[in-house]
């Protein structure tokens, strides 16, 4: 009977934190396409619904009536299984993600860690899609992407490291509460920079959306699907972009915490404070998809490899350094 | 506990069947799919235990980089072509040597579990202490980084000299490819970039030389 209880309580818990989760996640879609319509001076959507609020219900009504394809030569299991891979990623990992002190499904010891590893996980949607269609354009873009998810992760997980120098603990709350006196991004900044431009590669926004580069590849890994399997793929990706936002506040611009803890400022809640941050980042990545033109294949992986990991490997021993001289280092 | 042992038994029982899998499935990008079930649900075991840094590192490690690698390889490959040569083609000439390597194996694998019995011994004779108040992070690094940071330091700079090997044995230097040159692009200016000619009627021009 205690078990049933906690279950319940817990899958209460759950479906408050998914259902905010997917209606944010239609609310940014329509977002962006707003930022990106007025960027280029078209009104972008604004006719279902208040300013054109209700366009992504109404989008994703028309998915759930089309038919669902399953190419003949593909790999069935496959093929239907990686949009639910990818959806159910981008939401697994909001578990950890605290809003505000108390607000947190599950605080683990290693939560930085463990959206580290869900992120790196989520290439195998992607990978998966494009194998199973079996067709030339989605594998070409699914290989693509794998090789441009991993070699970004490697930087994003050393810039991590940096963060977790400073605060010595794997857990969000605790890197949250570290930055009480000083958000990371003004002694980090240039791994702030870095940071935000690996997170455009690793959910492969514009301008690293070369596995879905339209003039070359179709679609790249979605070209066959169709239906609510390709709007499973939609939604999982702006999760992803969601939880780059969230992982960004986090890390850099002090979570829930306000930028300056006097009278105006601290009555605000908490999560307000998160989600205006998140929302704040958000706003960047759309303002860049309007603005930065593609890059090509290999300058993408030589800014990768050749310019991001170096340049964070060395600002780890700076601040390593740095922390040792004036003797910051966190005790634990 | 129930809840506990039932999670228990179905990630191990989950670890047991796609290793079998593994080994016995036709397709090879299936038994890669496979072998990453079998990671993730050893991850857990992992974490089920109460070593949650070492299984996040696992999935991170093994599923997030070294599993993508290997399915990189596998899609690659003509497995159509491969079929045909070892499922169904001629004898396999492989039967020997692979008995002697998988009697190795056992005989390995016994003397592990054999080693297991004194177990007890073994444990006395390290002077490890482990101190439960901090967590499992923090007490790896603090062994680590102190009583074994020469066998550390070894293992990285081995992982470090299988790179450059693997490297040296796969790069060779072609000749005639066109590459292009940052400096070059970013160096150009308009006065090397842009001119001005007069076009005569009906001859042309000839640019780009």
């Amino acid at each position: 009977m205690e078990y049933l209880n906690t279950l319940i309580n817990e899958i209460y818990k759950i479906i408050f934190l998914v259902i905010p989760i997917l209606v944010s996640v239609a609310m940014i879609v329509w977002l962006d396409r707003r930022v990106w319509g007025l960027v280029q001076k078209r009104r972008g959507p604004n006719v279902v619904g208040p300013f054109g609020l209700f366009q992504t219900l109404a989008d994703a009504l028309k998915y759930i009536f089309k038919e669902i394809i399953i190419p003949a030569s593909a790999n069935k299991t496959i093929f239907i299984l990686a949009p639910i891979i990818t959806m159910t990623l981008a939401l697994v990992a909001w578990a950890v993600i605290p809003l505000s002190e108390t607000l947190v499904l599950s605080d683990i010891n290693v939560g930085i860690l463990y959206l580290f590893a869900i992120s790196s996980l989520g290439v195998y949607g992607i990978i998966m899609g494009g194998w199973a269609s079996n067709s030339k354009y989605p594998f070409l873009g699914a290989i693509r992407s794998a090789a441009q998810m991993v070699s970004y992760e490697v930087s994003i997980g050393i810039i991590i490291i940096n963060v977790l120098l400073c605060v010595g603990s794997l857990n969000l709350k605790d890197i949250v509460l570290a930055q009480k006196n000083l958000w990371y991004v003004i002694p980090l900044f240039p791994m702030f920079v870095v940071f935000f431009i690996s997170a455009l590669a690793e959910t492969n926004r514009p301008p690293f959306d070369l596995p879905e580069a339209e003039a070359e590849l179709v679609a790249g890994y979605q070209t066959e699907y169709s239906g609510m399997m390709y709007a499973m793929f939609w939604l999982g990706e702006y999760a992803n972009i969601l939880l780059m936002c969230a992982m960004g506040s986090i890390l850099f611009l002090g979570g829930w915490l306000p930028p300056l803890d006097i009278y105006p400022f601290n009555i605000v809640p908490a999560p307000f404070w998160m989600i205006f941050k998140i929302l704040f980042l958000f706003f960047l990545f759309a303002i860049i998809k309007a603005i930065v033109p593609r890059y090509r294949y290999d300058q993408l992986m030589r800014l990768g490899w050749k310019v991001f990991l170096p340049f964070s490997l060395i600002y780890v021993v700076l601040t390593a350094s740095f922390l040792l001289y004036f003797d910051k280092l966190p005790k634990g | 506990m129930l809840a506990h042992a039932i999670f228990f038994y179905f990630f191990s029982i989950l670890a047991i069947f796609s290793a079998l899998m593994v080994i016995t499935s036709r397709s090879t990008v299936n038994s890669v799919f496979f072998l990453i079930l079998d990671f993730i649900s050893v991850g857990c075991l992992f974490i089920m235990v109460g070593a949650e840094f070492l299984g996040m590192i696992l999935l991170i490690v093994y599923v997030g980089a070294v599993a993508v690698l290997f399915l990189f390889v596998v899609m690659m490959l003509n497995v159509a072509q491969q079929k045909q040569s070892w499922f169904v083609g001629q004898k396999s000439t492989h039967i020997p040597s692979g008995l002697i390597v998988s009697v190795l194996i056992l005989l390995e694998l016994l003397v592990v579990v054999g080693g297991w019995k004194y177990k007890e011994n073994i444990m006395s004779s390290s002077n490890l202490v482990i101190d439960t108040s901090i967590t499992n992070t923090h007490s790896i690094g603090s062994v680590m980084y102190t009583d074994y940071i020469l066998y550390f330091q070894l293992s990285g700079v081995i992982l470090l000299l299988s790179m450059v090997g693997a490297i040296i044995l796969t790069y060779r230097k072609r000749e005639n490819v066109k590459t292009q040159s940052y400096l070059k692009q970013i160096s150009r200016d308009k006065a090397s970039a842009v001119m001005l000619k007069d076009v005569e009627f009906n001859k042309g021009v000839k640019i780009d030389d």
